[in-house]
């Protein structure tokens, strides 16, 4: 929708006033939740400065948030990495002309799907020791769970991009002569990564936000350092607060970067065929509505 | 094998949780999302940024974090308890969690529904006298809703699979009691790790082909 006001008509006089009141009503229920907040926090003594000044001294930083987001972004970059190469490769594979490869590649897409990220970390985590001859670190049981995981996701927006281009690419590719391997790395994959690019970011986000279950197997990111600040200071609720605010930041930025991206790339065609042929608008972005797993 | 044979109950009941989570979760998300999607685009501007503020905090923190502060937070340090029975009192610590964090997905989803709709059906309520309210009960969210099934069913699915989060505030979920067999186990690793997958395999497999039908099913065909 281009702009919201398509679902309702300009206000007269008596819908402003309704509006106003309303407005007044919002607030103050905003208010009444912000003050039940605030009493909260000041009967069990959350606002006592002490729990707050220690994020305004620079040590905190530079020991524990940063390390912390230092140990996140590293765990996220190679898996976000990892994730991009094992969801074409098993995209490809899906498409494949031959069912041998087609098959496995679809069970092994369906099968890391399917299963709670927390399973295959513990499993890597806790269980991998006793079947391979050596301890896997944290980091990489992280890793290599949000791959898998986030790859199968990323091979099935792949493939759904792939799937939903016209049939005449792939006519067009075979008339001049191209070979299948040709055709995919030439024509179907950069258009199909370019209109599936919202459901890749917002996949890469959701990689993110997940490596928080690092903590819970001791690997030490942004989470696990409100435990160590907690530790020094004890002020656990004030700490998650600043985490939060942390992640927060990132994906917003992320979140920007990925509509930026959009306008550079998004395939305008469509629209533009659309508008010169007069075809009715639809209230806003077309597309299928797709959401990001996790 | 035989370790999850021998403890059969127990897994049994793990998974049971996981699906009372799913469910009252999926509920609660699903009404807090319709409404956060209805104030989003509606016509009071407290009200479309306070949308949109909770879509942004709660879509990008981390579920691990929400979970972890409903907990430590909540519970344990501004003293919120919903019930005596601590299993319990856990259980439903993890389900505020999971349904803030869902109800941001919801939001989004249905709004993406909406813009799904072409112009004349809101233009056509307007025409007919339909007020704001009547406008989206009555035309668009229910298209919107029969446009957005499929992503709804991938939410859905994603909450069974997050439910396991709730594990790591105690409740005694799938992750956790594969952690513990694991650890007595070492020799059946593989065995029980296949176990908990076919067991969320059995759940989230129907769940996707059901709603890819049901979307199909209810289409609106243009």
């Amino acid at each position: 929708m281009s702009s919201p006001s398509v679902l309702y008509d300009a206000p007269g006089p008596r819908a402003r006033a309704r509006n106003n009141l309303l407005s007044v009503l919002g607030i103050a229920l905003l208010a009444g939740l912000g003050w039940l907040i605030y009493a909260k926090f000041n009967a069990s003594g959350q606002w006592n400065a002490e729990k707050w000044k220690p994020f305004l001294k620079s040590s905190t930083w530079t020991t524990y948030l940063l390390e912390g987001l230092k140990n996140t972004l590293k765990a996220a970059g190679i898996a976000m990495v990892l994730a991009l190469l094992f969801g074409v490769t098993f995209a490809l594979g899906r498409l494949s002309d031959h069912r041998w490869v087609r098959v496995p590649a679809g069970f092994v897409v369906e099968f890391f799907r399917g299963i709670p990220l927390l399973l295959l970390i513990f499993f890597l985590f806790y269980g991998a020791p006793y079947v391979v001859p050596f301890d896997v670190p944290a980091l990489w049981a992280l890793v290599f769970a949000l791959t898998l995981y986030n790859g199968s996701v990323l091979a099935e927006a792949f493939r759904a991009g792939v799937l939903a281009l016209p049939k005449g690419q792939t006519e067009a590719g075979y008339a001049i002569g191209l070979r299948k391997g040709q055709l995919m790395r030439l024509i179907l994959v950069p258009q199909a990564a370019r209109s599936m690019l919202p459901v890749i970011v917002s996949q890469l986000v959701v990689l993110l936000k997940d490596t928080a279950l690092g903590y819970i197997i001791a690997y030490p990111e942004l989470l696990a350092q409100t435990n160590v600040i907690n530790a020094n200071y004890s002020n656990l609720l004030q700490s998650a607060i600043v985490v939060g605010a942390i992640f927060i930041a990132i994906n917003l930025l992320l979140g920007q970067l990925a509509s930026l991206l959009e306008r550079r790339f998004a395939p305008g065609r469509s629209s533009r065929l659309q508008a010169e042929m007069g075809a009715a608008t639809p209230l806003g972005v077309q597309g299928t509505a797709v959401a990001p797993e996790g | 094998m035989q370790a999850l044979l021998d403890n059969r109950d127990l897994v049994l009941k793990a998974l049971w949780l996981i699906i009372e989570l799913t469910a009252v979760s999926g509920a609660i998300a699903l009404v807090l999302g319709t409404l956060l999607a209805g104030m989003r685009v509606c016509p009071v501007p407290v009200l479309r940024a306070f949308g949109t503020g909770y879509v942004n905090v709660f879509r990008n923190t981390p579920l691990t974090l929400i979970i972890f502060f409903c907990y430590f937070g909540l519970y344990a340090n501004l003293g919120v308890t919903l019930s005596n029975d601590l299993d319990r009192n856990n259980f439903w610590l993890g389900v505020i969690g999971l349904s803030v964090y869902t109800a941001a997905f919801v939001c989004e989803a249905l709004r993406s529904g909406i813009q799904t709709i072409p112009l004349g059906q809101a233009e056509a309520a307007r025409a007919i006298g339909l007020t704001f309210v009547q406008n989206l009960r009555l035309v668009v969210l229910p298209q919107a809703t029969r446009a957005v099934i499929a992503p709804l069913g991938s939410l859905l699915i994603a909450l069974t699979k997050n439910a396991t989060i709730a594990g790591t505030i105690g409740v005694a979920e799938t992750a956790s009691l594969m952690k513990d067999l694991i650890n007595d186990n070492g020799d059946q690793t593989i065995a029980i790790f296949f176990g908990f997958a076919i067991g969320f395999l059995v759940l989230t497999l129907p769940m996707g082909y059901f709603f890819g039908w049901l979307a199909r099913r209810v289409a609106v065909l243009r």
